[in-house]
């Protein structure tokens, strides 16, 4: 292995639907059709050398995914950029490509900014439940996992949550959405948007009428100004020759 | 008139159901064409789930010839799953094409591929969702001509009262000459209306719209005659032959979808037709003659194929993939094209021959050699002669043998039970073979460590075939026998650990033999099983046996036939079979004679190396078998990393 590549990409639009497993066939392949130089494992049956960190969950849009890949001899991490993302079906998007330098890329992602559309809802119900929902110390909820039903705090994860009003709807005049803003931190059991929305519910009777649209729009370290994640490439771009 | 996505109102729908990303589209290679700038549009559609439905290589084919076409556009749509129709029918959201998300309703043709009977009761989901009438009968001028093409539309009386026509053989030309008929019409003021399309695709002889023909009965349920009721239609249709498959290289944009699919590969067909006269199989009879890819156009499909898809598995397909005439080379020449490349390829089809093991050897050069397959298909010598499978068990034994003692550690064999005078110590014939599999494998290995699994798959009589005529087994024979096989494989202290055994039992195929054989008064049945919520008749989950028979019991009420009518019972030699009228260039008397030679265990050789037996194919056809060798080489053109 000469070199590893860290990537960051977009799942966006109908893409969204894709599931961890369609993602990674969904890469495998576009490196062979790029031509790029990747490394399999050794082993009686090889496999591309590519590993995911912190993958959104099937239906949920990212502007902020990321995976590792290794390549055998190396690679301008802006030609392999270009050419993975060509070979990629559109809505699959490479936006950022590094070469990786020391450290884990899974231990930088230590939350996420997520934005949830809820057209439809009502703006103020919407902030009186986000009161309520933060000054709560503990909100249980419960999921269906492929364990079984699941309790856990939805809470304790939210580093923070806001509630805004669009104007400018697709939907048309008369039609209102609330945009909510979230910080979550990866912890165990991870906490998902999905999650906090059922916490809404559960302490403000707040239920949106509509399906939410949810986009990761970053994860990374979370930066302790602005309470936000930062990009985790950072610490690989220190130095480097980009 | 411009048409409207249906995304948005779907897309509400999708996080609610089961593996949205399959009806999203966006597939690489796929074509959204502009709706306006098109005469002629098509929604193709393969009647299954979409992870069934994708990879076909008949649909894939007419996708992206008839997007080739200047003034026609084609796009797909495919079965929805009982979790998304439920949310369709309750937002009102009709079926949908996958690529532009359009109503199937609002293209011109609906072209359905059958490759198998057990698509019927989606085709009539798929039209009711689409808001089309289920009766041909009922169509308006805005509603799609529905067209049924595959395997299956070489009968498809079944579904006559749904479908509008049927083509029976190869796509490629037909669908274009169609699209041009449409496009013709069209643009003349469609004179007629729909009825004046139909008649003018009837007249070309080459498009069969069962409209166009009465089906007389005998007061004993038999049928008196299928004789045309309008001027113009001919007697008999004909099936379509693409001579020269080398001119027809597709698919040369395959499509890659983001959903996992049943075959997850790039697929090369490398050659049409199989005359080893297997008297049992459908396919070898109605696609003859065999017509052959050249080596360098296999070499040059292959390498446009990873290039466009990134697949990283090459399937050379055809009904028996080593008989193609230099299948040696192209083996090798692939082998040494793609070795150390982690592209790795396989040839599914295999015969039993040493020389297969060879080619099984080239194809392993890339990964582990784990298990090969072959199709005996019958338990004893003398059932082999019956069904014409030229394989003798000393054949069998020697190329296991070969195949252990050159690292091949499992054997997978493939029988059929239920075949036409098939007894009981026939099918307990597959448990002698395996032991002695086994035990050759022991030997030759100087291990325990082999393995072989028996898988059996159960007989349906097929039409265009010499079993046309003959008597299906009743599911409880089959039952009863696949039950003593397993018995014996079980009690067998010294093989039966190293022999596994795979089986379905014999109900589903008393349904399939109803709808292969079946004639328009079966439709009926149809109907009846889907309105009582009958979907995905392929998927054991969702097919119900008692739900056909209870149905059939109930729509063929006052008729003078039932489902043992269809099914168990022989037929004589000048009965009017209901496919008769349908021409797929075999002479009914030469059926009729391997049909007896059959019954009195006469084997038949294959036409490609010894002289002509009149099957009547090529002659009816204007066709002729078209093998090599070329003499050609492949050249290691591409370096692939």
């Amino acid at each position: 292995m000469a070199q590893r590549l860290r990537v960051r990409y977009a799942k966006r639009g109908r893409l969204r639907f894709t599931s961890h497993r369609d993602i990674s066939r969904a890469v495998e392949r576009a490196v062979r059709r790029a031509d790029i130089p990747v490394a399999f494992s050794a082993g009686f049956s090889p496999h591309p050398r590519i590993s995911y960190a912190g993958a959104a969950p099937t239906g949920v849009a990212s502007e902020a995914e990321y995976l590792e890949i290794a390549v055998t001899r190396p690679c301008r991490p802006q030609e392999l950029r270009a050419a993975l993302d060509a070979s990629l079906p559109p809505g699959l998007d490479v936006l950022d490509v590094v070469e990786a330098r020391a450290g884990s890329l899974a231990d930088r992602l230590e939350g996420s900014l997520w934005e949830v559309r809820l057209p439809g809802a009502d703006p103020a119900a919407a902030e009186s439940a986000v009161k309520e929902f933060m000054t709560a110390g503990e909100v249980a909820v419960e999921r269906l996992t492929k364990k079984g039903m699941r309790n856990f705090d939805a809470r304790g994860a939210v580093a923070s949550l806001t509630a805004d009003q669009d104007d400018h709807v697709e939907g048309g005049p008369n039609q209102s959405c609330v945009i909510l803003r979230m910080v979550v931190r990866h912890e165990t059991p991870a906490v998902r948007p999905d999650d906090v929305l059922m916490g809404l519910r559960l302490v403000a009777d707040f239920a949106p009428p509509s399906p939410p649209s949810v986009t990761r729009l970053a994860q990374g370290p979370l930066d302790a100004s602005t309470g936000e994640p930062a990009d985790p490439l950072e610490a690989d771009r220190v130095g480097g020759d980009q | 008139m411009s048409v409207e996505s249906l995304f948005p109102r779907l897309e509400a729908l999708l996080p609610k159901v089961q593996k949205p990303i399959q009806y999203v589209g966006g597939e690489l290679n796929s074509t959204v064409k502009d709706w306006d700038e098109a005469t002629v549009r098509w929604a193709l559609m393969y009647p299954d789930a979409y992870e069934v439905g994708l990879p076909n290589q008949g649909v894939q084919i007419l996708y992206e010839i008839l997007n080739e076409l200047p003034e026609t556009l084609a796009e797909r749509t495919y079965a929805v799953w009982p979790d998304l129709e439920r949310l369709m029918r309750a937002e009102g959201v009709p079926q949908f094409t996958v690529d532009a998300h359009r109503p199937v309703r609002a293209f011109d043709v609906l072209g359905l591929s059958f490759s198998t009977e057990l698509g019927y009761t989606n085709m009539l989901t798929a039209l009711d969702l689409a808001g089309i009438p289920l009766s041909a009968a009922d169509r308006g001028p805005d509603d799609p001509i529905v067209l049924a093409g595959g395997h299956a539309a070489f009968n498809p009386e079944p579904i006559a009262d749904f479908i509008d026509a049927a083509v029976l053989g190869d796509g490629e030309q037909i669908a274009i000459a169609i699209s041009e008929v449409i496009r013709e019409w069209k643009s003349e003021g469609e004179p007629g209306g729909r009825d004046g399309v139909l008649l003018r695709l009837a007249e070309t002889g080459g498009v069969y719209v069962p409209r166009f023909y009465d089906v007389e009965y005998l007061p004993d349920g038999r049928i008196k005659r299928v004789v045309p009721n309008r001027s113009g239609v001919p007697s008999r249709v004909f099936k379509h032959t693409v001579m020269d498959l080398d001119e027809w290289p597709y698919p040369k944009k395959p499509l890659v979808p983001l959903a996992e699919t049943v075959h997850e590969r790039f697929s090369v067909e490398i050659f049409r037709g199989c005359t080893r006269g297997c008297r049992f199989c459908q396919a070898g009879m109605i696609t003859r003659p065999v017509r052959e890819r050249s080596i360098t156009t296999i070499g040059a499909m292959v390498d446009n194929g990873i290039r466009e898809s990134g697949f990283s598995e090459v399937g050379l397909l055809s009904l028996s993939s080593a008989d193609h005439s230099e299948i040696g080379e192209v083996a090798k020449g692939l082998a040494d094209r793609y070795e150390g490349s982690n592209v790795s390829l396989s040839l599914p089809s295999t015969r039993v021959d040493a020389f297969n093991i060879d080619l099984a050897n080239e194809f392993s050069r890339n990964g582990r050699r784990s298990g090969l397959t072959f199709a005996p298909e019958g338990g004893s010598e003398r059932m082999r002669k019956v069904i014409n499978k030229m394989v003798s068990e000393e054949d069998l034994i020697r190329t296991v043998t070969t195949a252990y003692s050159q690292g091949w550690r499992q054997v997978k064999l493939y029988f059929m039970c239920g075949l036409p005078t098939e007894e009981d110590v026939d099918v307990l014939g597959i448990a002698d073979l395996a032991r002695k599999v086994i035990q050759a494998g022991r030997e030759a290995t100087g291990s325990r460590d082999v393995r072989c699994t028996v898988s059996i798959g159960g007989f349906v009589p097929k039409p265009h075939t010499p079993f046309q005529w003959a008597a299906q087994a009743d599911h409880e024979t089959v039952d009863r026998r696949l039950r003593e096989l397993r018995n014996t494989l079980r009690n067998d202290k010294q093989y039966g650990k190293a022999i596994g055994m795979r089986y379905h039992d014999g109900k589903p195929s008393i349904v399939e033999g109803l709808l292969s054989r079946g004639d328009r008064r079966v439709g009926k049945i149809i109907q009846a099983v889907w309105e009582d919520g009958g979907r995905f008749d392929g998927w054991s989950e969702h097919f119900s046996y008692d739900r056909w028979m209870a149905c059939a019991a109930k729509a063929l009420d006052g008729e003078p036939v039932d489902v043992d009518w269809y099914t168990v019972r022989e037929r004589e030699e000048h009965e009017v079979l209901p496919w008769d009228h349908l021409d797929a260039g075999l002479d009914r008397e030469w059926l009729w004679q391997d049909w007896q030679d059959a019954v009195n265990d006469v084997e038949v050789e294959d036409c490609r190396w010894t002289p002509c037996y009149d099957c009547g194919v090529c002659p009816t056809m204007g066709t002729e078998i078209q093998i090599g060798p070329t003499g050609r080489k492949l050249l290691p053109l591409t370096v692939v990393s």
